[in-house]
């Protein structure tokens, strides 16, 4: 096989995901060390490469025509997340909780995690999820019509609701 | 503190084939993926928010019994070519050897436990066992998690699990892989039927050198995919079943080569030890594949058994950076073949030709195991 980038014989095959898309590229020994594919200070080199948008400082990246709604902790947008799969803090997951959720279906075994907890956050998780799920047998009720097992779901729910979490 | 130059002098249990229960299995690891609260992503942080928050980690990370005379580097402090030995090692990741001030590398004594931060997550925490170990490799990066999470807070939803700059890594953030050598099951034809039958089981699987489909030296890696909706235990407990599937299918494999066709076997290793004691010129390719003969070899009984350990280190040993760094200066494609020649001519020196004894054989067969997919 012969460079992408001179006559020479191809030694070195780089397949990066360049915003989704699979590039591939073929490259000779000497061009491979220009571009800096051999040289691990240089791998995000598809830009350089590819001609694509180059890396900037990610501190004053939010432009006008990055539109959507950016997020109040990091000012990351949702368009960013398109562009590079990740996101920019945790609180970026309520932020655009709609939009990264639709992407979760598929990805994973679940939606809802299953295993460990952060030791502090124990107790409030469990209620969390015990929650979550009377809040889905509810909906289940009022669908089946069955109202008096939607009332005491309503009641149950009430009562974790309104109970103090004891701060460990 | 340990220095860079006694890292290298003492490669770990793991990667030296030192430890017992090694052969088909070489290595187990566990990797859990962790961020700061609120704290922007490393990807999106500025550089010195991203220095900031080394501060505040790296000196609990130090702080950790497990990691005491330990070595612990800032990556600006690194050449590239150190940081390229330390990925061949897999201490660090390559996305971790691209960056630079702001981001550190931890790695305890034993070198069985790495941690990176600012990685593509703030702290990216790895152990490391020789053989099908998953769930001691587990053991072990869990207590440091727990330890470490008493003075962080760690970004934790009670629906999403511990928060990771890249959604495939939600949940419990962890992954969880093994490297497996299978000749066998290549020389066999297997391979595709195996491999596919495990993808199937959403778990990943790709050659651990070499890019794509093709695979260097025999070697695959496989590991969870999903990390969201199941448990630490669960995903451990699955992708162990898998493997002991696949390793025995692979016994399986080797042993009907073997009493079908015993002379192939012992001409493939044959050649395979002739090459590798009197090439002086070898490329890397060529080198894994032989490697892999040979430490098939080494695990028929056809050489002492430590034999498959000098293996194990000389595919570390043969890779780029490290012939750079063993002669001192940059070298040419045709330099390098030559030096890692040169390299395994002297590592296998003493190596006495392969016997084939009788008892092997007649060795009886384990009973096939069910098929992958009926799981």
């Amino acid at each position: 096989m012969q460079c992408d980038f001179c006559e020479k014989k191809a030694t070195v095959f780089l397949t990066q995901l360049v915003e989704g898309e699979m590039k591939k590229m073929c490259l000779c020994e000497e061009c491979a060390e220009e571009k800096g594919v051999t040289d691990p200070a240089g791998f995000s080199l598809a830009d350089s490469v590819l001609g694509g948008e180059t890396a900037t400082d990610p501190g004053d990246i939010i432009t006008m025509s990055d539109d959507g709604v950016p997020c109040p902790i990091c000012g990351f947008t949702f368009n960013k997340f398109q562009q590079v799969g990740r996101l920019g803090c945790s609180e970026c997951y309520k932020t655009f909780s709609d939009e990264v959720g639709r992407r979760l279906k598929g990805m994973h075994k679940g939606m809802v995690h299953v295993g460990r907890v952060p030791e502090g956050l124990v107790e409030a998780h469990a209620r969390q999820q015990r929650l979550d799920q009377l809040r889905g047998r509810l909906e289940q009720a009022i669908a089946a019509e069955n109202y008096e097992e939607a009332a005491g779901l309503r009641d149950e729910i009430h009562e974790i609701e309104t109970s103090v979490v004891t701060q460990p | 503190m340990m220095r860079f130059s006694t890292l290298l002098k003492h490669p770990a249990d793991w990667m030296t084939g030192a430890a017992e229960g090694t052969g088909v299995v070489l290595t187990s690891r566990v990797r859990l993926a962790r961020n700061l609260h609120r704290e922007p992503f490393p990807g999106w942080s500025t550089k010195e928010r991203r220095m900031g928050l080394l501060e505040r980690v790296k000196p609990e990370v130090e702080a950790l019994p497990e990691m005491k005379n330990g070595f612990s580097q800032e990556l600006d402090g690194l050449t590239s070519l150190q940081k390229q030995v330390l990925v061949e090692r897999h201490l660090i990741s390559r996305e971790q050897a691209a960056r630079g001030e702001g981001s550190a590398a931890i790695v305890n004594r034993k070198q069985a436990l790495c941690l990176m931060i600012n990685e593509e997550d703030h702290l990216r925490m790895q152990a490391i066992r020789p053989g099908l170990a998953l769930g001691e490799a587990y053991e072990l990066v869990s207590s440091i998690d727990t330890q470490l999470e008493s003075n962080l807070e760690f970004a934790f939803d009670h629906e999403l699990g511990y928060l990771s700059a890249c959604p495939t890594n939600l949940g419990t953030g962890m992954r969880a892989s093994a490297m497996l050598h299978l000749p066998g099951l290549v020389l066999s034809d297997q391979i595709a039927q195996v491999l596919q039958a495990v993808g199937k089981l959403q778990l990943a699987v790709r050659g651990f050198f070499g890019e794509g489909t093709e695979s260097l030296g025999n070697l695959f890696q496989i590991s969870n995919q999903s990390t969201l909706g199941e448990s630490e235990e669960t995903i451990i407990r699955r992708l162990e079943r898998v493997i002991e599937q696949v390793v025995s299918h692979e016994r399986n494999a080797r042993l009907k080569l073997f009493e079908d066709d015993a002379e192939m076997v012992f001409d493939r290793v044959g050649r395979a030890y002739g090459t590798l004691r009197h090439a002086h010129i070898i490329a890397s390719k060529e080198a894994l594949n032989l490697l892999s003969l040979l430490r098939l070899g080494a695990e028929l009984e056809f050489f002492p058994p430590k034999t498959g350990g000098t293996c194990d280190s000389l595919l570390m040993e043969i890779q780029p950076a490290h012939l750079q760094l063993h002669s001192g200066k940059k070298l040419t494609p045709e330099q390098r073949d030559a030096i890692r020649a040169e390299i395994i001519r002297t590592q296998l020196q003493s190596l006495d030709p392969p016997v084939m004894n009788e008892r092997q054989e007649d060795e009886d067969r384990e009973d096939p195991p069910d098929t992958i997919v009926d799981l």
